[in-house]
């Protein structure tokens, strides 16, 4: 199923390569790589996690280079980029709006995983290399976030380092082992910018395993089934690098509107406001990408088995390939299970919607039945489903249903 | 069809709590929208409601409230021509030192100073507003729920306290502050300032200019983001028509 390796005309290139072929590399993943015809524009999703983050990393190293990471400093560095720094507002306003932006596009690809079984085999390695990175990303976000140092910077380290604390015994050692001082400080706040710094070049190291993962069983598709034969593919390039164009052009729209337009609609006024350990804000809210895990950690009533569902809620997904018994990856022929999963992606928003508010009245209860929701989908339905349901018949092949049925979408 | 009946089932369960869920009532009033010379894609600061503003914090707010992060070289955004922005730099003294002999001394502004804070210090600004603390005004309009909205309801809604409402001792009734209680008393009165191009001083328009003022300071760069963006979006807009085109092309090649 190859489409003619990499063969340079040009004698350098050639001599080059020969020695170290990561031009034949290159060419492998982003050319000759055998898709399958029938992507979506949900599969767009998967490079432009790799722009957002290489948007990251850019614009991070860039900022690193104005900002101050000490605690009496930080608030007016952020201030000094913002006003003083030549396009200062644009590089920190397109970090702030690009973690928002990297974490859309990473649930939506998840939940595209989810929808047509991109997890089942042979892709349990791929999808828990992928759930490593989005574990990676929640940790680089987070300390992120307290960088600047203003209030929500300040209570949001000082909430999620104690969850620590709900660790029997060791807990409350751990937790000033997190803060390198005896409370949030500018020991925290230091090592949180050198971390902060650093996992996302782990990540980027995690990125090349997950492609080179998704490079041995080749991409999943909307019909869940393996290709058959060469009139199944084509290669990469012409048609899913212009498709990716197209979807990053379109996505460009999205963020440069939040960027210019809507700059801190994202955010906590909170934050304008410098660090204060004297004074808690009424109600302490992260970003909204950790808003459903938030609601999950706050609908069990002892810290520590919230703590313990907050990150089973993502743990639990490396066993999924497992907990799911259907054999048929694409929803599409799998009736029962395609409700359930919208159901999941609505129990999910609102979770999100449980998570933005405080824990009182009817909101405790929504939360509890939400989260409740979100393992039993996870823990049994799941695993009945797939027992239970009749798929629908599958095609003979991606071709014939291509060709054959311009329906196909 | 009886696969069906779980999830509707649980669709409805979700639903029926929802309605039953009314948002707790806040306390504080709600802020009305005013309109905004600066809100909008397209929106720039009003120079007359800007320059109006900074006369109003300078004659007003500036007993109390720092400005820390303005220079007097960042007032040039309001229309000043620089001779202007030298001799109002000029009307301060600021300090500055150690000198050669090791002793600090104040000298007349420049323009590349931060406006002096009125107080040396946050203890010396408590002790004289009887224990609270005058925020910086910088970034006060980015800092607030409702921003300029709220700024302005806040500055305009001192009232007498209703005959059920017991106050804080030092306290002053704004029903738009956390619990209906603010330690700044009413700042703005009629005819509090003479502006210098003869708009007449009522309290809505200098709340109007003052917040249009703040608003400019905790984004001195909102113009320039809105211009960029206007290119940037046109910019945009073409390439994905283009990118469009490209990618339909592409494709067809493969159905042929």
């Amino acid at each position: 199923m190859s489409f003619g390796s990499f063969q340079p005309k040009n004698r350098f290139i050639k001599w080059f390569d020969g020695q170290l072929p990561i031009l034949s590399l290159m060419h492998g993943t982003v050319v000759s790589y055998p898709t399958p015809r029938n992507l979506n524009y949900w599969w767009n999703f998967g490079s432009l996690a790799g722009i957002f983050l290489t948007v990251q990393i850019i614009t991070g190293v860039i900022l690193a280079m104005h900002y101050t990471p000490e605690s009496t400093m930080a608030f007016d560095s952020v201030e000094h980029i913002m006003r003083d720094v030549n396009y200062g507002w644009l590089l920190r306003y397109m970090h702030a709006n690009g973690a928002s932006m990297f974490f859309l596009v990473v649930y939506i690809h998840i939940f595209r995983g989810l929808y047509f079984g991109s997890y089942k085999a042979p892709r349990e390695v791929l999808w828990w290399l992928g759930l490593v990175i989005l574990l990676l990303m929640m940790a680089s976000g987070f300390m992120g976030y307290v960088l600047p140092w203003g209030q929500m910077s300040f209570w949001a380290a000082k909430v999620i380092t104690n969850l620590f604390s709900a660790i029997p015994i060791v807990g409350e050692s751990v937790v000033r082992w997190l803060w390198g001082d005896f409370s949030v400080g500018n020991a925290t706040l230091n090592r949180f910018f050198s971390l902060h710094y650093l996992l996302p070049f782990l990540i980027v190291g995690v990125v090349i395993l997950h492609i080179w993962a998704l490079h041995i069983p080749g991409s999943n598709n909307p019909l869940g089934i393996d290709a058959k034969g060469p009139q199944d593919k084509i290669p990469f390039h012409p048609y899913y690098t212009a498709k990716d164009l197209f979807g990053l052009s379109v996505i460009s729209v999205v963020f440069a509107f939040f960027i210019f337009y809507a700059p801190n609609s994202l955010g906590h006024p909170d934050n304008y406001i410098p660090a204060n350990p004297l004074a808690t804000p009424p109600h302490i809210v992260p970003e909204w990408y950790y808003l459903p895990f938030y609601a999950i950690l706050r609908a069990i009533p002892d810290k520590l088995f919230g703590v313990i569902a907050m990150f089973s809620s993502i743990l639990l997904l490396f066993a999924l390939p497992w907990l799911d018994t259907s054999k048929v990856r694409s929803a599409r022929f799998r009736p029962i299970y395609k409700q359930f999963f919208w159901l999941l992606v609505i129990d999910a928003v609102v979770l999100g919607y449980v998570g933005a508010n405080p824990p009182e009245g009817a909101f405790i209860l929504i939360g509890r039945l939400a989260t409740t929701y979100y393992f039993l989908h996870f823990l049994v339905i799941v695993p009945i489903v797939g027992w239970l349901e009749k798929p629908k018949p599958l095609p003979e092949s991606i071709a014939s249903a291509v060709l054959g049925d311009k329906a196909e979408g | 069809m009886t696969h069906k009946n779980p999830c509707i089932a649980l669709l409805i369960a979700v639903a029926l709590v929802a309605v039953g869920m009314v948002p707790a009532l806040a306390e504080e009033a709600h802020p009305e929208k005013q309109d905004w010379s600066h809100q909008g894609p397209t929106g720039t600061f009003d120079r007359g409601a800007l320059q109006r503003g900074f006369q109003v914090y300078r004659e007003v707010c500036s007993a109390c409230h720092d400005l820390k992060y303005i220079t007097f070289r960042n007032l040039g955004d309001l229309g000043y021509s620089k001779a202007e922005i030298a001799a109002l730099a000029a009307e301060y003294e600021v300090a500055d030192g150690p000198n050669d002999d090791g002793d600090m001394f104040t000298r007349p502004g420049i323009p590349s100073d931060h406006i002096p804070s009125p107080f040396a210090n946050d203890n010396a600004a408590r002790a004289s507003n009887g224990g609270a603390l005058p925020p910086d005004l910088s970034l006060i309009v980015k800092a607030r729920e409702g921003g300029e909205d709220y700024i302005y309801a806040l500055l305009t809604g001192y009232r007498d306290a209703p005959d059920d409402f017991t106050l804080g001792e030092g306290l002053n009734y704004n029903p738009y502050f956390t619990n209906s209680q603010i330690a700044m008393p009413q700042p703005l009165f009629e005819e509090a300032v003479e502006f210098a191009d003869g708009t007449g001083a009522s309290v809505e328009q200098m709340a109007h200019d003052v917040t249009t003022f703040l608003a400019w300071a905790a984004e001195p760069t909102l113009e320039a983001r809105k211009r960029l963006g206007f290119k940037v979006m046109i910019y945009l807009l073409i390439l994905v028509g283009l990118m469009y085109a490209v990618n339909r092309r592409v494709w067809k090649k493969l159905k042929q």
